[in-house]
């Protein structure tokens, strides 16, 4: 009798659940502008940053001071630029001339062998067998040129571009640093996350307080928590499925490898969608109105993509912004996409940031149901 | 025993320094069409609200079908339709989809639903427009898919804020008729309006006045107890009159309806219409006439000052 009376009233409430989850898909599908930008904000974010960035690391204009000119060095200098980073733009005849060049900005490196380049090869001393003077003014060219540092060479092996394009490779999975896009579309798929996730939530219950449906909904049955969870529940399918378009596109554009395990990577991207949607509705909760609530969130957004890494190097930023970095979701999901999709981590190593936005979600969540009440004024 | 679905005592909301609602006592009987009167900004929405639970009382208490408001407030909305004055549902759903969802928020039996969706929406003449985004309805529309919206799973209580403005003569009739045949069914009507043809039609009425209740009581109590007599004044020229009648001490109010002019008479004056011929003369026809309830409206809401 009892556990009957239970067994309704939950059904009651999944019902009344579903109702707002309908609602709000009838709501999205018409809305066509916020469709349209749940496709189109990944994909023209994705192939705006995407290319912008990775195009600058490849055929940077270099000077070549070739001081040996023979097989080896010539060898060495065309696998540089079989390797696409770098192309030679022209010869010079001393490594002052091509700093010059790089002063001067006709070059963006230059490149200087010198003429012991075969006995540094061979020697075991850890010696630099050539140098490359860049100019650091460029802070993403300079970051990309530098990995050319460990540019693995062979002499004994002719020049064959596909063999040269996987030792790129594997050396790029271990230094990401090197090349832009790969380091860039993890935090897009952040960014693209939290603009539109918290964006959408952010104005989900404000929109109905201004447009006055509130009035009408809370005189209805509906209970705070199922409000809640029926607004949320069509944003995480259509968080997951710009986490696919975004990857897809990722896989596609930049050949974005995969190295961990893609489970863990929806787990986390998941994480990430429910912390952004806490946060969403907590701001629907305070905001005055839905202006209000655009302010907020985008209050938000800006140290997400400044602090967050994405922009800067965390490593690089002061302990200040560090501390402030830590509080942000994006700060944490950063660390979980570049840790799975280009080093390949494990749960071990991820579960601290994962709790994080765990936790943030559980957080948001509880304080926006506190700060809903049923009541208009 | 007379059983009431609604009791207020003592009701009262401030807004910051502005009383909105001011100790308000109200009864409505299980059953009855209980009319909600008022100018503007008198208080009958802001009264409504608190009765649904949707704002704090700031004083008094009320209880909404025998239970305490707010603390019960969740435990009565099944049993409470609510149409808002301002139009509340959603302008990006169809007629269609707006009472499905509420059906289903309202909980309705599954099997049930369409055929009480299809129901509603012939009674309010919405069958043809079911497809319509509710945001494109006209203003009547609007007001009849609110209706529909509140009456859907038959509460016993309906609390109907202005439910027939911007509606037309012959939608409004066929609404009331419907609350009447709802009434005797066994639901209990709350509905404020500005129309006193409506009034004249119900079973009981309340009148506010900045936030205050002026009168109460069934509608010929009320007339009865107008203290006033009205008389008619009939002819040719009356416009001119109704200002120079209204500095009068025993003259309340003079209103002119073609060429009629309606003037209240303070029930103290013996003999009205000889008192009115003294002040108007002998060129217009004069008679006492029975009060409407305009007469009582007016009376109740006029003799507080402006503020
Ligand atoms: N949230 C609020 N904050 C401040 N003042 C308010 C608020 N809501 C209502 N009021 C004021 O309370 C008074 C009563 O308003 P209410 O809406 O109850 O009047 P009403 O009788 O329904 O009027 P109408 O016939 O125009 O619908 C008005 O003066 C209004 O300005
Ligand atoms: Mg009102």
């Amino acid at each position: 009798m009892h556990s009957n009376g239970i067994l309704r009233s939950a059904s009651a409430s999944l019902r009344r659940v579903m109702a707002i989850c309908v609602k709000e898909l009838i709501q999205l599908r018409r809305d066509r502008l916020t469709f349209a930008m749940v496709v189109a904000i990944p994909l023209i974010q994705l192939l705006l940053f995407g290319y912008t960035i990775n195009t600058d690391v490849r055929n940077v204009p270099v000077a070549v001071v070739d001081q040996r000119d023979n097989f080896f060095s010539r060898q060495l200098i065309e696998d540089l630029q079989a390797s696409q980073v770098i192309k030679v733009h022209t010869h010079l005849e001393t490594p002052q001339q091509a700093t010059d060049w790089v002063r001067a900005g006709k070059v963006s490196a230059a490149l200087i062998v010198p003429r012991d380049v075969e006995k540094r090869f061979y020697n075991d001393n850890q010696e630099p067998i050539a140098q490359l003077v860049v100019d650091g003014s460029d802070t993403i060219l300079a970051s990309a040129l530098k990995g050319l540092s460990d540019f693995p060479f062979d002499p004994s092996q002719p020049p064959s571009p596909r063999q040269l394009a996987k030792n790129i490779t594997v050396d790029l999975l271990y230094n990401p640093e090197q090349r832009a896009a790969l380091f860039t579309v993890p935090g897009l798929l952040g960014v693209i996350l939290t603009m539109t996730l918290t964006m959408f939530t952010a104005i989900a219950i404000v929109r109905e307080r201004e447009r006055g449906n509130l009035e009408l909904l809370i005189a209805t049955p509906v209970k705070t928590p199922e409000l809640m969870l029926g607004k949320l529940v069509p944003y995480i399918g259509l968080g997951l499925l710009q986490v696919v378009i975004i990857l897809l596109l990722g896989r596609f554009f930049f050949d974005l490898p995969v190295v961990g395990s893609p489970t863990l990577l929806m787990l986390c991207c998941l994480l990430f969608i429910f912390a952004n949607l806490g946060l969403g509705l907590l701001i629907s909760t305070r905001a005055p109105n839905q202006l209000g609530a655009m302010q907020m969130a985008v209050f938000i957004l800006l140290p997400s993509i400044l602090l967050s890494g994405f922009m800067f190097p965390y490593a690089a930023m002061p302990r200040f912004a560090q501390h402030l970095a830590e509080i942000l979701p994006m700060t944490h999901f950063i660390r979980l996409t570049r840790g799975i999709i280009l080093r390949g981590a494990d749960f071990s190593d991820l579960a601290g940031d994962m709790l994080f936005l765990a936790l943030f979600f559980i957080g948001t969540m509880i304080e926006a149901l506190k700060s809903f009440r049923k009541k208009l004024d | 025993m007379t059983e009431y679905v609604i009791e207020a005592e003592g009701l009262t909301k401030r807004f910051g320094d502005f009383t909105a609602v001011q100790g308000l006592d109200m009864q409505i009987q299980r059953g009855q069409v209980h009319g909600f009167l008022g100018p503007n900004g008198s208080g009958k929405t802001t009264a409504i609200r608190m009765m649904c639970g949707l704002l704090d009382i700031s004083a008094g208490n009320v209880r909404v079908l025998g239970l305490e408001i707010p603390e019960y407030a969740e435990e009565v909305r099944d049993q409470v339709g609510y149409m808002t004055q301002r139009f509340s549902h959603y302008q990006d759903m169809t007629v269609r989809e707006n009472l499905m969802f509420l059906a289903d928020i309202r909980g309705m039996p599954r099997k049930q639903r369409t055929a009480r969706v299809d129901e509603v929406l012939g009674e309010y003449n919405l069958a043809q427009i079911t497809g319509r985004l509710a945001g494109d309805l006209s203003g009547g529309q609007k007001r009849r898919l609110s209706l529909a919206g509140a009456v859907l799973t038959q509460p016993q209580l309906l609390m109907l804020d202005e439910p027939t403005s911007e509606v037309d003569p012959n939608t409004r009739r066929d609404m009331w008729s419907r609350f009447f045949r709802l009434a005797a069914e066994g639901t209990s009507i709350l509905v404020s309006t500005h129309l006193m043809d409506e009034a004249e039609r119900c079973h009981r009425l309340t009148i506010l006045n900045q936030g205050e209740k002026v009168a109460d009581g069934t509608t010929d109590e009320l007339k009865q107890r107008l203290p006033q007599s009205v008389v008619n004044i009939h002819g040719a020229d009356v416009s001119g009159l109704a200002d120079s009648l209204s500095d009068d001490g025993q003259i309340l109010a003079a209103t002119q309806s073609g060429l009629s002019l309606r003037v209240l008479v303070d029930r103290n004056v013996g003999d009205p219409v000889g008192y009115v011929r003294s002040r108007v003369g002998n060129q217009y026809q004069l008679a006492q006439i029975e009060a409407a309830i305009e007469d009582v409206f007016v009376a109740a809401t006029m003799d507080t000052s402006d503020a």
